[in-house]
């Protein structure tokens, strides 16, 4: 029954499309003027509007549609000349107008690109995802289950809704279809989305953090023999919580699908699941008999209709292109394409270069990050984000060691106890009384004890028996807690 | 010319979140029949060559800044609720998942 | 003092002749009095009213410069929240509901010190013609008890004709604020749609409501129109300009070389002969007081009601969505185990009248997939051809006219059963609605046959409102001075028709 991930990819040619959906960072909320702030005290944020009291009306935050702009031609897309909301009606409890305001046939960014490049067997291969459109919509209220299964929905008792994020604005990003990627397809997927938030976050128009949920995934993915016409059925993944879930999701729904069409089964349209534990999907809702929305013109607010010279201004902010800003790094760091692209791989590149800003020089700050950090981070089997340890705790760590003040190996004591969650640094170093000794009274006092316990091997040494030192040093170290600086 | 079965008014009062007897779902059957004929007629002038106005007024980007606003009080945001826990909406369980 | 109007009253106060403490008192008193039989009011706020009336004496009596209708009293539908009041649309489903918030009509009556005495009746949700849809009972003509004030703002009418209050708020869907005047002799405006800002207006069909002045003078609604009109940026859909100076309008009644088209399609068939005869007589009258009738035609408005029932659903079945039980208002088969849907469906269907019901399940038929261009899409294109008969006409007039509606108030439960003879009741109003140009009624006099009151329509361009002003002005003085009295005064006493 088990199937191999060869197995599959040499029969079966898989086909992506990705749907994300990202929280734009602005102040207020898309249609009134609630605070976003995250992690607010329930219900803080809330008005008559985003609410839905009765009688309460939206309306449209410019610097939202101006982010979704730069969005749009950031991913090569076309600005439509004109665009206007539309509402998408189903009832839902986190959803207070029982209707999402959202974009239905005429969204405001069509027709983009973006263009990833992984490793192939080959080199490094460059794939495009075409996007299909960029939209704007709003986000829903969050709901707490209290009593059943916690967390799941179902056997819940009842729940509590608090509608702090409810009309926060969202940005719809969806792919066309992406075949012809192959076995690299869980790759692409991973690359798509690490490309498309190293884009959003140089925009600065979102925080991208995929943990809090204000970059959330959507995969799609089905599997047609290969030399196929026709599109198999396909698999919607919803919310995939990191750059290593898109991979391990796109992955684990290839060999289901594989598994369940090898036995002869078929493919259910539905949405699932990505569970972070275990690394498979679980069924959601059936889709079989898709759901009728209603979609119709938003009748409480009015067109959008972009000119060129709005549209002008805004590309004229867009910043430098994240592949360009690599290549760029990668001269000014003189990294062999080898470490760039482990960097990029290991998703270090932002975190690197952030410490190298702080003063950290680049080869170090790689070795760290992209060494012992990364190694405790796969220990812990956690991204690297999730570590308690900062850029800033590593330039100070690096500049320590420079000035001489810790050795290779007690840095690496304080990394531990950084990300132990001991503190800062320099509190790590007090609490655990790392110190290199270089006050010559200390290291003295040390080596006379030592002498004196040894008298003999000592005498062997002023004689010229050199070797003999050795274990006098030995013991100095084992005397000064190996603080001691051997040369 | 149109008509709609009862069945297909249980169909609509399902997507409208109305729970329906089925005396109520016959006679809506019914009297639609009657008032789908009346509005239908709306088909007669409605031709490809007609642009549909969804809105009486020509107006276009109409925005707000980015600023924040202040909020309702917990208190007055959670005043009309039938039901309150921990400053949230307190409602039955949510079978089925979006 | 109650019988006089609003501009009279102002006046008065002004004058210091009156407080509107004590004005405010008659008035709470007149409702005692006659609301048991009439039922205009939903909610009576004799406290807050006090309250606020008090506080306008003591910015009077501190000299402080005061609105033109300040302290002066105002009925408000029950449509409009108002900030602690109850606010219930007619609907059993946010029976209790207090807003935490003010419309910005409620917000520009406070800042004019208006005296709002309480909430008027109405059909649910704004849904009717006879305010019979109401789920707190109907409201009664105060010119024959057993016949309905017209809807859906019945109950603001019917304030001003039994004198509870000399001013009032309306919103007008489909005819909501014309139709009931016009059935009760009083006078309705339905301004250019975005002239008042819908904010707090508890949504029926978003693209064409909006909301009104009411009261019993051309003059009166001129005044109450200026108070709550203008831009508000919480509604985007409002129109970013002047105000029309339609009190200034008001005043001088001129029509003199104004050219006014009798709608063809609006007239004839179907209209009771007392009601075409006094539209007949007031075009005479115009015509005397100089102005010039032109008949016009607007072939598509045979087609207004098919679309005006399609687009009114559609957008209700949406805005009411959010009467699902769960964050305010009516929850029904809360008990253990019961899901969020299960709730829902049950308080919907108790909350909902079966009009609304009615008009919910049209809406989400007619915006359903495969059905779309059929019927909204269609809907939309017949607006398109409206707006069109409508630029057309205004090139060969500075206004259009027409009966307001086809009879005169009919018996309440005579149609309740029958929705399509409701829904034509509205076929003369609804084109001003389609196309969002601004709509008035004024009392035109007495049908012979029933000795019931009949409404004259005045229709003008966008944002040209005060051009409707000057032409029902001068036909006002005209049928006063034909009168000798307003026709307020020829009404049965209160009760007397029983
Ligand atoms: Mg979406
Ligand atoms: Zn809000």
């Amino acid at each position: 029954m088990s199937i191999s991930y060869d197995d599959v990819v040499a029969k079966y040619e898989p086909v992506l499309g990705l749907e994300v959906h990202v929280e734009l960072n602005t102040n207020s909320k898309m249609f009134c003027g609630c605070a976003t702030t995250f992690g607010a005290p329930p219900n803080t944020q809330t008005c008559p509007v985003c609410l839905a009291l009765p009688g309460a009306l939206p309306t449209v935050n410019e610097k939202a549609i101006e982010s979704t702009i730069k969005i749009g031609l950031a991913l090569n897309c076309s600005i439509a000349p004109f665009s206007r909301f539309a509402r998408k009606n189903y009832f839902y409890p986190d959803m207070p107008k029982n209707f999402q305001i959202s974009q239905y046939d005429e969204p405001i960014c069509v027709d983009g690109y973006v263009d990833v490049e992984i490793e192939t067997d080959e080199g490094p291969k460059v794939f495009r995802v075409e996007v299909e459109r960029v939209h704007m919509e709003e986000d829903t209220g969050k709901s707490l289950h209290v009593g059943g299964a916690t967390g799941r929905i179902h056997g819940a008792e009842y729940s509590l809704l608090d509608y702090n994020r409810a009309g926060i604005p969202l940005v719809e990003i969806v792919t066309k279809i992406v075949p012809g990627t192959g076995k690299y397809a869980p790759e692409v997927a991973k690359a798509y989305v690490a490309e498309l938030r190293d884009i959003l976050r140089a925009l600065g128009v979102s925080d991208v953090k995929m943990e809090q949920g204000s970059l959330r995934c959507d995969a799609n993915v089905s599997l047609r023999l290969i030399g196929a016409e026709k599109l198999g059925t396909r698999s919607e993944t919803k919310n995939v919580n990191s750059l290593r879930s898109v991979e391990r999701a796109v992955r684990g729904e290839m060999i289901r699908h594989a598994e369940l069409l090898n036995a002869g089964g078929r493919v259910v349209q539905e949405t699932r699941h990505f569970q972070e534990d275990t690394g498979l999907t679980r069924s959601g809702r059936s889709k079989e008999q898709a759901e009728d929305y209603r979609y119709f013109p938003e009748p409480d607010l009015v067109p959008v209709e972009p000119d060129a010279a709005w549209i002008e201004s805004l590309r004229a902010t867009l910043p430098e292109r994240p592949s360009i800003h690599r290549k760029r790094l990668q001269e000014a760091w003189g990294v062999p394409d080898k470490e760039m692209a482990a960097m990029i791989n290991a998703d270090v590149l932002n975190i690197v270069e952030a410490t190298v800003v702080l003063g950290a020089d680049p080869t170090k700050a790689r070795s760290w990050w992209l060494g012992e950090i990364s190694r405790i981070a796969n220990d812990k089997n956690c991204a690297i984000a999730d570590l308690a340890i900062t850029p800033t705790d590593v330039a100070e760590i690096v500049a320590l060691v420079n000035a001489g003040e810790l050795t290779d190996k007690l840095a690496r004591q304080v990394v531990e106890g950084v990300i132990a969650g001991e503190g800062k640094p320099d509190a790590v170093i007090a609490a655990r009384g790392i110190k290199v000794v270089n006050d010559d009274g200390a290291l003295m006092a040390a080596i006379e004890k030592v002498c004196a316990e040894q008298a003999e091997t000592a005498e062997k040494v002023r004689g010229g028996h050199i070797p003999a030192a050795g274990a006098l040093i030995g013991a100095v170290m084992k005397e000064t807690k190996g603080q001691a600086d051997a040369a | 010319m149109s008509s709609l079965s009862r069945d297909d008014v249980a169909k609509l009062a399902g997507l409208a979140r109305i729970e329906m007897s089925e005396d109520e779902m016959v006679n809506l059957a019914n009297e639609f029949t009657v008032i789908l004929d009346a509005v239908a007629r709306v088909q007669e002038v409605a031709t490809a060559d007609v642009k549909p106005t969804s809105h009486p007024l020509p107006l276009k980007n109409i925005f707000r800044s980015d600023v924040v606003a202040p909020s309702l009080s917990p208190e007055d945001a959670l005043s009309g609720a039938p039901a309150q826990e921990e400053q949230r909406f307190r409602v039955p369980q949510i079978l089925g998942e979006e | 003092m109650i019988r006089n109007s609003a501009a009279q009253m102002a006046a008065q106060l002004a004058a210091g002749e009156v407080t509107s403490v004590a004005l405010t008192q008659a008035h709470l008193d007149r409702i005692t009095a006659v609301d048991t039989d009439v039922h205009a009011f939903l909610f009576v706020d004799t406290q807050g009213a006090l309250e606020q009336a008090a506080a306008v004496d003591a910015k009077r009596a501190k000299g402080e410069k005061l609105g033109p209708l300040a302290g002066v009293p105002l009925a408000l539908k029950d449509v409009m929240a108002q900030k602690g009041i109850p606010t219930t649309a007619g609907s059993k489903i946010l029976e209790g509901w207090r807003p935490p918030y003010d419309s910005t009509v409620v917000t520009n009556l406070k800042k004019n010190d208006i005296v709002i005495l309480g909430k008027t009746n109405m059909d649910e949700f704004a849904m009717g013609s006879s305010t019979e849809n109401s789920a707190y009972g109907p409201t009664h003509n105060p010119w024959d008890l057993t016949r309905i004030p017209g809807g859906s703002g019945g109950g603001s009418s019917a304030a001003l004709a039994a004198f509870e209050a000399p001013l009032a708020i309306g919103t007008d869907t489909g005819g909501s604020i014309r139709q009931p005047a016009a059935v009760t002799g009083t006078v309705g405006v339905k301004p250019t749609y975005g002239g008042v800002s819908r904010f707090g207006l508890i949504a029926f069909s978003s693209s064409l409501d909006q909301a009104g002045p009411c009261a019993r003078t051309v003059l009166d609604t001129a005044l109450l129109h200026e108070a709550i009109a203008g831009h508000d940026p919480k509604d985007s859909t409002s129109i970013n300009a002047p105000v029309p100076q339609v009190v200034q309008a008001a005043k001088a009644g001129d029509v003199k070389g104004m050219k006014i088209g009798v709608v063809k399609e609006l007239n004839g068939d179907g209209y009771q002969p007392g009601v075409r005869a006094r539209f007949e007589e007031s075009l005479e009258l115009l015509a005397k007081a100089g102005a010039e009738i032109v008949e016009v035609s607007a072939p598509n408005f045979e087609y207004a009601l098919a679309a005006y029932y399609l687009i009114a659903p559609s957008e209700c079945s949406s805005n009411l969505a959010r009467f699902d039980a769960m964050r305010y208002g009516l929850r029904v088969g809360d008990v253990d185990g019961a899901s969020a849907e299960s709730v829902m469906n049950l308080t919907r269907e108790v909350g909902f009248g079966k009009e609304v019901k009615r008009r919910i399940i049209l809406g989400t038929y007619a915006l359903s997939s495969g059905y779309y261009d059929a019927y909204y899409g269609s809907a939309q294109k017949v607006r398109t051809l409206i707006t069109q008969d409508f630029t057309n006409a205004f090139l060969k007039a500075d206004v259009l006219v027409s009966p307001t509606c086809p009879t005169t108030a009919f018996k309440i439960g005579e149609k309740a059963n029958d929705p399509l003879a409701m829904y034509l009741n509205d076929i003369a109003t609804i084109p001003v609605n389609m196309a969002g140009i601004g709509g008035m009624s004024l009392p035109s006099g007495l049908a012979d046959e029933d000795g019931l009151p009949v409404g004259f329509q005045i229709m003008s361009p966008v944002m040209k409102d005060e051009r409707m002003y000057s032409v029902g002005a001068a036909l006002e003085a005209a049928l006063l001075s034909k009168w000798g009295a307003p026709l307020l005064d020829l009404a049965p006493v209160m009760g007397g028709a029983k």
